[in-house]
């Protein structure tokens, strides 16, 4: 009995290298130059003066349509696996912050799955409305969210690409969120890395999908061990 | 003696009959209350504030009318402001309509301030469903029902003024020919149209689809195949929460553009006949020129909302002109066909609609 265990452990420990899920990781990278950010701080100044006077004049926010490093590390891009569909936990996933702090949202671009909560908070001492507007069928919503106010939390049943938030009191604030019918997804850092965690194994189709330049697909098959797949946009 | 507040239109009063000017004064303040209010809505949608308030008819949870001051910041100041200034024409209208209904003995007229009353009422509520619904294409209706509703309380105002009573009276010296009498509808209808391009462009809720002019993406015309698309949001850094652009809209500003144009030499032909055929003294010929000299204003402005990146008090005096147009075309219409209807027998009668018109008595 006791030496059959022992079998049973060193066959399923032989065996799990071959069936493991793996990582998809990659490089994001951004050739050429893209248009400068606009300085936020004429319009905060003139529509909502309290947003304003939460920055130091000479360090007021921009916009973060490209968020480029040195070397073309490209940031803010979404990456999933195309065509994964009815695989989402986002019912029992960890919900998602969404802040708004300094009059703008906190992070800019996200993703989540399909009914994973997504928690709004208000952490200015200004009224803000949530608004999302949807572009694929998913409910938009309108909601007033006092200083200090409750918490609002959202969750969206259909897959989309760059779902929009934004506030109307305060019209420069936005944030995108993509919703993915799968676990499998991930935003690029600063460094332009990302990490597709637990795949198994397959073959895949990878998006990366950009807010502004639109989006890119590459084939992959993921077997033993970690594949590696790197996008480059450009701008022209 | 001059009719007050109207230089254009030096008809001598010898009006046979007794008018209100009070009711005219009131009439004139109604509409001069909805031309600010379709300045405040013009600034709603220049600034993107349409939804800051998202319920309605209360605004946050309160009261409209008690909404506490430090709620009116940034968007939700338009908006709210907007809100307000609609219920005053809401009440102005319905005093309006209710004053015609006890002191005004034409029917019809009786009938105008039931469809103002209606009309405003029509509004709030499209108004109110544009925010609880979150349908922008409602706004294009909101804003299509503005124009129409401006229109109607000038009308108001021009069929209660003593220069509508004296029209009656002299109609048969002051005919206008029926060419030019369709050609000044023609372009007034165009104008409405323009007007329906101009609320679709700005419910669209994308800015600028074409940054330059008089060239367009530095061309005559624009590409606007996907590739050109894709390339012409990514070079867009918006700083507002607009959409991005599409080959629609871009098409439409084009369209608009070359509308206008249009329009120019629709009302300057007009301004010439006017003058050639009725002499630049006559009231109409006059009234022409004012509108050439709004639509020529008009076009500034259109050049200078996208010179200035559709800077929101340019685009917003840009939909108050566009509006000022459409009246002042529709009140020259409207004097045009009242001052060539047959006469019918009793002078003091008016054919335009076909009923006695000029009988306002003081009562």
């Amino acid at each position: 009995m006791k030496y059959s265990s022992i079998f049973l452990l060193l066959a399923v420990l032989a065996v799990t290298p071959i069936l493991r899920a793996t990582d998809i990781t990659g490089v994001i990278t951004l050739k050429g130059t893209p248009p400068p950010e606009v300085d936020l701080g004429p319009t905060m100044s003139e529509a909502s003066p309290d947003c304003a006077a939460m920055y130091d004049p000479a360090k007021m926010p921009t916009t973060h349509f490209y968020v480029v490093g040195q070397k073309g590390q490209f940031a803010d891009v979404v990456v999933l696996l195309k065509n994964v569909t009815g695989k989402s936990t986002g019912t029992s996933a960890p919900p998602v912050v969404l802040d708004q702090k300094g009059c703008v949202y906190a992070p800019g671009i996200f993703a989540v799955q399909i009914g994973q909560k997504i928690i709004v908070k208000n952490s200015d001492n200004c009224i803000h409305n949530v608004h999302t507007i949807s572009a694929a069928g998913n409910t938009d919503h309108n909601d007033a969210q006092m200083a200090g106010g409750a918490d609002l939390t959202y969750t969206f049943d259909k897959p989309e690409a760059f779902l929009k938030f934004q506030c109307d009191v305060h019209p420069w604030m936005k944030a995108w969120v993509t919703v993915v019918d799968s676990p499998y997804f991930c935003v690029s850092g600063k460094d332009g890395k990302f990490v597709i965690k637990n795949v198994p194994p397959g073959k895949y189709t990878v998006e990366a999908a950009h807010r502004k330049l639109g989006a890119q697909t590459q084939e992959v098959e993921v077997k033993d061990g970690d594949a590696t797949v790197n996008f480059t946009f450009e701008v022209k | 003696m001059k009719i007050r507040g109207g230089s254009f239109f030096k008809v001598s009063i010898n009006a046979p009959t007794k008018t209100n000017p009070w009711l005219f004064r009131f009439a004139v303040l109604t509409a001069c209350a909805t031309f600010l209010l379709i300045g405040l809505g013009g600034l709603v949608t220049s600034h993107e504030a349409g939804m800051s308030v998202p319920d309605w008819p209360t605004s946050y949870g309160y009261n409209m009318f008690a909404l506490p001051i430090k709620f009116w910041k940034g968007g939700a100041f338009f908006e709210h402001t907007h809100r307000l200034l609609a219920s005053a024409v809401g009440l102005l209208t319905t005093i309006l309509a209710v004053w015609l209904r006890l002191k005004d003995s034409r029917r019809w007229m009786h009938w105008l301030g039931v469809a103002a009353f209606l009309g405003v009422i029509a509004q709030g509520i499209l108004g109110g469903l544009r925010v609880t619904m979150k349908m922008d294409s409602l706004g294009i209706f909101h804003g299509a029902v503005a124009q129409t509703f401006f229109v109607l309380v000038c009308a108001i105002a021009l069929f209660t003024s003593r220069f509508w009573i004296e029209l009656a009276a002299r109609q048969k010296e002051l005919p206008v020919l029926r060419g030019l009498r369709r050609h000044v509808l023609f372009v007034t209808i165009l104008i409405f149209a323009q007007l329906l391009i101009g609320a679709t462009m700005r419910h669209q809720h994308a800015g600028l689809a074409i940054p330059d002019f008089p060239s367009a993406y530095g061309k005559i015309w624009p590409d606007t195949s996907a590739a050109a698309i894709a390339r012409y949001n990514a070079e867009r850094i918006e700083v507002t929460n607009v959409n991005p652009i599409t080959a629609f809209q871009i098409i439409l500003q084009m369209i608009h553009r070359l509308a206008a144009f249009l329009i120019l030499a629709g009302v300057a032909a007009a301004a010439w006949l006017a003058r050639k055929r009725l002499g630049g003294t006559d009231s109409l010929a006059k009234l022409a020129l004012f509108w050439l000299a709004l639509i020529v204003l008009q076009i500034a402005l259109g050049m200078a909302t996208i010179w200035t990146n559709k800077a929101a008090d340019v685009a917003t005096v840009h939909v108050m002109i566009g509006a000022l147009s459409l009246v002042t075309g529709a009140l020259w219409c409207l004097i045009g066909f009242g001052r060539s209807a047959s006469p019918l027998p009793d002078a003091q009668t008016f054919g335009v609609f076909g009923v006695q018109a000029s009988m306002m008595a003081n009562k």
